[in-house]
């Protein structure tokens, strides 16, 4: 199904450029049309699709459906919902808050907003068509347990506390409340609207990602024709321990959205980058950024900021350890 | 006159509404008066979750997007 991208992509590099399929610039040059056009087209036809399905999801039904939710089902549910609500990272804060001031504990609040940047339909349809389901299946189990348990730990340690005043004042009334108004009921949405939706949806993330692709993919192509095989396998190859924690570090100051980084991801592996060190460096990428991290300033304290940034950080390298050490058998 | 106030963390989209706002408006000869508001804690105060959203005269009348104009423009029309 896919047979015709590369075909677009023979035609264009060798017949229309004139490039040689031999030569490094007409590899490099090929992997890029081919990517490029490919996940331009998928990610119209999916954004739409998905779209069209979670129209009638948003954020506060969430918040009203987890407001009731033990907690010990919620961080699962927090997280999951992370996943496939669509929500502008810029609407974290109000999202945070609109979550503590029903009450719901930060641990689950946490759940929803650590994995939300991590799995989105646009990561997942270019981790499918990129480098196949085992691998997206993983991705997103990892994502999740990431969501999950960090707030189960951030709870654990009753990290309440170091929100900012008028934060822990409204979840305390929050949770004294007992969530009585219950804003909207769910209705059906009528077809019309649904496509109404999806289309403006569309059109809004593909202006939005499509630049990120030509970038993620650019890298990619010049990593695939430019870096000497076996140059990555041999220095950053699986034998480095300090390889996991050293890409995650290097992904903090990198950021970018899952669609940037997973045609970068895809080369790096195809280059020998072992599979672990590769999720590591993506998960740091998209999920900790400083710019969203001096925005959460304004709802906790320092120490709160870096205990979750921490919590980010020991987690992504163990991800990367783990999935080394296992990686065999994938 | 109406009070006008976009409320968002000042991204790009709230910037967007609240340019939109003020156009539509002195296209049609409307006065208004168009604020932005980024602390989060009112943002709170008006129970909003997804920005950027839109506030006339203390009526939270949208929220999750940069509204369209026709949607605009009936608010600016109506009394």
């Amino acid at each position: 199904m896919f047979a015709i991208f590369t075909q677009f992509a023979d035609w264009l590099t060798y017949s229309i450029f004139g490039l040689s399929p031999d030569s490094k610039l007409g590899d490099a040059v090929h992997f890029f049309i081919e990517d490029v056009s490919k996940i331009y087209a998928l990610l119209i036809v999916m954004i739409y699709v998905v779209a069209l399905l979670r129209a009638s999801l948003n954020v506060e039904h969430v918040r009203d459906y987890l407001s009731g939710k033990n907690r010990g089902i919620g961080y699962l549910l927090g997280s999951g919902f992370g996943a496939i609500t669509p929500f502008c990272s810029c609407s974290s804060i109000p999202v945070f808050l609109g979550f503590t001031s029903a009450g719901i504990p930060v641990g689950i609040t946490m759940s929803f907003l650590l994995t939300s940047p991590l799995i989105n339909e646009v990561a997942i349809l270019l981790l499918m068509s990129l480098l196949g389901w085992k691998f997206t299946l993983l991705y997103v189990v990892i994502g999740i347990s990431v969501g999950t348990l960090g707030g189960f730990f951030l709870d654990s340690i009753k990290a309440e506390r170091w929100l900012q005043s008028f934060a822990a004042k409204a979840l305390a009334q929050g949770q004294q409340n007992d969530q009585t108004n219950h804003s909207q009921t769910a209705t059906a949405m009528p077809l019309a609207q649904r496509h109404e939706f999806a289309k403006d949806e569309t059109l809004e993330i593909f202006s939005r990602v499509w630049k990120w692709v030509i970038i993620g993919v650019g890298l990619g192509a010049a990593l695939h024709g430019f870096v000497p095989d076996g140059w990555i396998e041999q220095y950053l190859g699986d034998g480095q321990w300090w390889s996991v924690p050293a890409a995650v570090l290097l992904g903090i100051p990198l950021y970018s959205n899952a669609t940037g980084v997973i045609p970068v991801m895809e080369s790096l592996i195809i280059n020998g980058l072992p599979i672990g060190t590769t999720l590591a460096f993506c998960m740091s990428t998209v999920a900790a950024s400083f710019p969203e991290f001096i925005l959460l300033k304004q709802v906790m304290q320092w120490r709160l900021l870096a205990t979750v940034f921490l919590l980010l950080l020991v987690s992504f390298t163990v991800v990367g350890w783990i999935f080394n050490a296992f990686s065999s058998f994938l | 006159m109406k009070q006008i106030k976009v409320l968002g963390s000042g991204c790009t989209k709230c910037t967007k509404t609240a340019e939109l706002i003020d156009k539509l408006a002195q296209e049609s000869g409307v006065h208004v008066n168009v604020t932005k508001e980024t602390d989060p804690q009112v943002i709170m105060g008006y129970g909003v979750m997804s920005t950027p959203a839109v506030v006339i005269d203390e009526q939270l009348v949208h929220s999750g997007s940069i509204p369209h104009r026709d949607q605009v423009q009936t608010w600016l029309t109506q009394e």
